[in-house]
């Protein structure tokens, strides 16, 4: 498997090397990073296609300002001390931006690096919330929705939608769960229509869930939201209803997965979690899908069609900067729309994309049915 | 806060409490036979778990009663795991008999790591569901749903097994034996006790009840996973510890001790403070009575 990626890695590199020689001297070199072997490297592979594919798009049309554009991999393998090394090499390098990293953490790792160097780096899937919002990073991006957003798409949700006036909110206690929780009442109690009546955590593991969740009925909510995985919210469900206790559960993207309605069966049935809203229906997205089965032979992984935003609004920015200074880029980042396969973005302040949302999806008949768009 | 919900707190932790006792039971019979405290036990709750979810499925696909896939299930998933109790000791433990006591605990805790493992390969690292094969009981429903079906049978079965077990320590012979034995081995010995044969039947007694305490665990919360027994394991040893370790009744009161306060913190404080406050009970207990509550004292003989 990973041969084989590195393979066609080879090739693509090679393809464009074999065209570059005109223009080696002035190529727009374009870093890409993240997991392009080892476990995970089924995150990261699929963005480094996109990036070809997006790349090989711009060159056909005679490049950016006039230059061709030039892929430099690296793989970080999801590893923060790998992805540090690859960070260093991509600057010394001299890439105008970095399409990168996959993971939170190898991101975490070389954002100061790239900070330093005063260098662009965008993901097409870290969803730290840290990671744009600490202000640390000021040349950070990202073209996916960041797990706060997660947290206040659920509790606009319950008050636009659900209408209810009375929410508990329990969590698992992790970084995860817990940072859902929080956001999540945040959010509540801004938008001032439901009263948080209940908030605490619950000990993952723990043999019966009965008595927070009689909890829960005593403290009269009308909505129950969890900040968690779904091995404990299908706990807490089975109690629900072995109670009759019958209010709606709202959850984070950790609940919208296969896994959980075939762990909970018939106990998952109504149940709402947030989601990336679905833009697989978007013309962009089925384009660069028919040009992945095209040129890889098969359809496209993991965060692709985030990668293919992320890459165009890079290279975009370029056009629209018309220089590859940062000051300049940074400004078209955030001033230029886009059109991408997740819509039309630009960048808010904190780097953040503007237009890429989550939505709420209740499982009927054991599917995932988009029920309210959170826009952003 | 009104009465009601005092007792549905006080059904929650009732159940908690003797799932703790069953599991506790195993921990503080091996322990009082041959002080070792046998850290696997845990992986045999949920290797019963395991074992029941297989026999149910099968069962299942032959049309039997829910109830009777439930009482066949935990029976089977009793002796399966009473074979593993009993092969783990003379696998793991027994060769160590007579060593320092810090040998056969380090073999109990790669026996526990090895059982996790191995079922984690064997079986899967996802949690699974387990089908829902409690009775329901019509005349519950007329208390209003402070107790449910699942939990009646929690409290049933266990205190039946308690009791069963308290009587069978008490008036067989082999039981006599078991209390020699944990008396004073040599002694035991001397008067014509196979000490051999005592110690497997304890962990054969153990293993079946904590067997028994994961299937009814999994058909109560409808999941099994290869980790669960690593939490079940730890408050059932608190338990033990907290009842007086290597005293049977001790397992089973600090079983329900251990769960009414975990249910109880919940109940009227926060779930923040569940596990705080149950092992800040246990420090307070065991500073005033340091051998748990009702374990004896042992006076060192110089």
């Amino acid at each position: 498997m990973s041969k084989c990626w590195m393979q066609t890695l080879a090739c693509g590199v090679a393809a464009l090397m074999s065209v570059a020689p005109a223009f080696a001297a002035d190529t727009i070199k374009l870093g890409v990073a993240g997991a392009h072997s080892g476990e995970l490297a089924s995150y990261g592979q699929p963005s480094l296609n996109a990036a070809i594919l997006v790349v090989d798009e711009f060159n056909a049309r005679g490049g950016v300002l006039g230059r061709q554009v030039e892929i430099l991999a690296q793989d970080d393998q999801c590893k923060a001390e790998i992805a540090t090394n690859a960070a260093t090499r991509l600057i010394s390098d001299g890439v105008v931006a970095v399409m990168g990293h996959i993971c939170s953490g190898p991101c975490k790792a070389s954002l100061p690096l790239y900070t330093d160097a005063k260098l662009i780096s965008m993901s097409p899937s870290a969803t730290t919330p840290a990671l744009t919002q600490s202000g640390q990073n000021p040349y950070f991006f990202r073209t996916i929705a960041n797990d706060n957003d997660s947290a206040i798409v659920g509790a606009r949700f319950i008050a636009e939608k659900l209408g209810a006036s009375r929410v508990a909110i329990l969590h698992d206690n992790s970084e995860y769960g817990r940072g859902y929780a929080e956001k999540a009442r945040e959010e509540l109690q801004s938008l001032g229509k439901a009263e948080v009546v209940l908030f605490e955590a619950v000990t993952p593991g723990a043999t019966d869930y009965s008595s927070a969740v009689r909890k829960v009925r005593q403290a009269g909510a009308g909505v129950l939201m969890w900040g968690g995985y779904y091995p404990e919210a299908s706990k807490i469900l089975s109690n629900m209803h072995s109670l009759e206790i019958d209010i709606p559960m709202v959850g984070p993207d950790g609940l919208k997965d296969m896994g959980f309605v075939e762990l909970a069966g018939q106990d998952a049935e109504g149940v709402y979690a947030s989601g990336p809203t679905d833009t697989s229906s978007n013309p962009l997205s089925v384009r660069y899908a028919e040009l992945h089965q095209k040129k890889f032979g098969t359809a496209p992984g993991a965060f692709f069609d985030n990668a293919v935003a992320a890459t165009i609004a890079l290279l975009s920015a370029v056009e629209n900067a018309g220089d590859t200074s940062i000051d300049k880029l940074d400004e078209a980042l955030r001033t230029h729309e886009v059109d991408t396969p997740i819509g039309r973005i630009k960048f808010n302040e904190q780097g953040d994309a503007i237009g890429v949302g989550m939505s709420i999806y209740q499982i009927q008949n054991g599917q995932y049915t988009e029920v309210f768009k959170g826009g952003n | 806060m009104d009465f009601f919900y005092f007792l549905e707190i006080f059904f929650s932790g009732l159940t908690r409490g003797s799932i703790y006792a069953l599991i506790a039971l195993g921990y503080t019979m091996v322990y009082g036979i041959i002080g070792l405290i046998n850290f696997a036990h845990g992986e045999i709750y949920m290797l019963g778990a395991f074992t029941a979810l297989i026999v149910a499925t099968l069962l299942g696909m032959s049309g039997f009663p829910a109830g009777g896939i439930l009482i066949v299930a935990a029976l089977v998933a009793m002796l399966w795991c009473a074979a593993y109790g009993y092969t783990m000791e003379k696998v793991a433990y027994k060769p160590l008999r007579g060593e320092s006591r810090l040998a056969p605990l380090i073999s109990a805790i790669g026996m526990s790591t090895f059982l996790q493992n191995y079922v984690q390969l064997a079986q899967t690292s996802n949690y699974v569901p387990f089908p829902r094969l409690m009775p329901r009981f019509a005349f519950l429903s007329a208390f209003g749903g402070v107790m449910r079906s699942s939990d009646f049978v929690i409290l049933v079965v266990s205190a039946l097994v308690m009791i069963g077990l308290a009587l069978y320590i008490r008036h067989t012979r082999m039981g006599k034996a078991m209390r020699a034995t944990a008396q004073n081995r040599k002694m035991a010995m001397l008067v014509g006790i196979d000490a051999d044969k005592v110690i497997s039947l304890t962990f054969i007694i153990g293993s079946a009840l904590a067997a028994l305490g994961g299937t009814l665990i999994a058909s109560h919360t409808g999941q099994v996973g290869f980790g669960i027994g690593f939490l079940a394991g730890m408050k059932a040893f608190t338990a033990a510890v907290l009842g007086g370790i290597g005293s049977i009744p001790g397992a089973m009161l600090g079983g329900l001790v251990l769960g009414l306060a975990e249910s109880f913190t919940t109940g009227y404080l926060s779930g923040d403070y569940e596990d705080v406050l149950a092992f800040a009970l246990l420090v307070l207990i065991l500073i005033f009575r340091p051998a748990g509550l009702l374990g004896k004292a042992t006076v060192q003989k110089v």
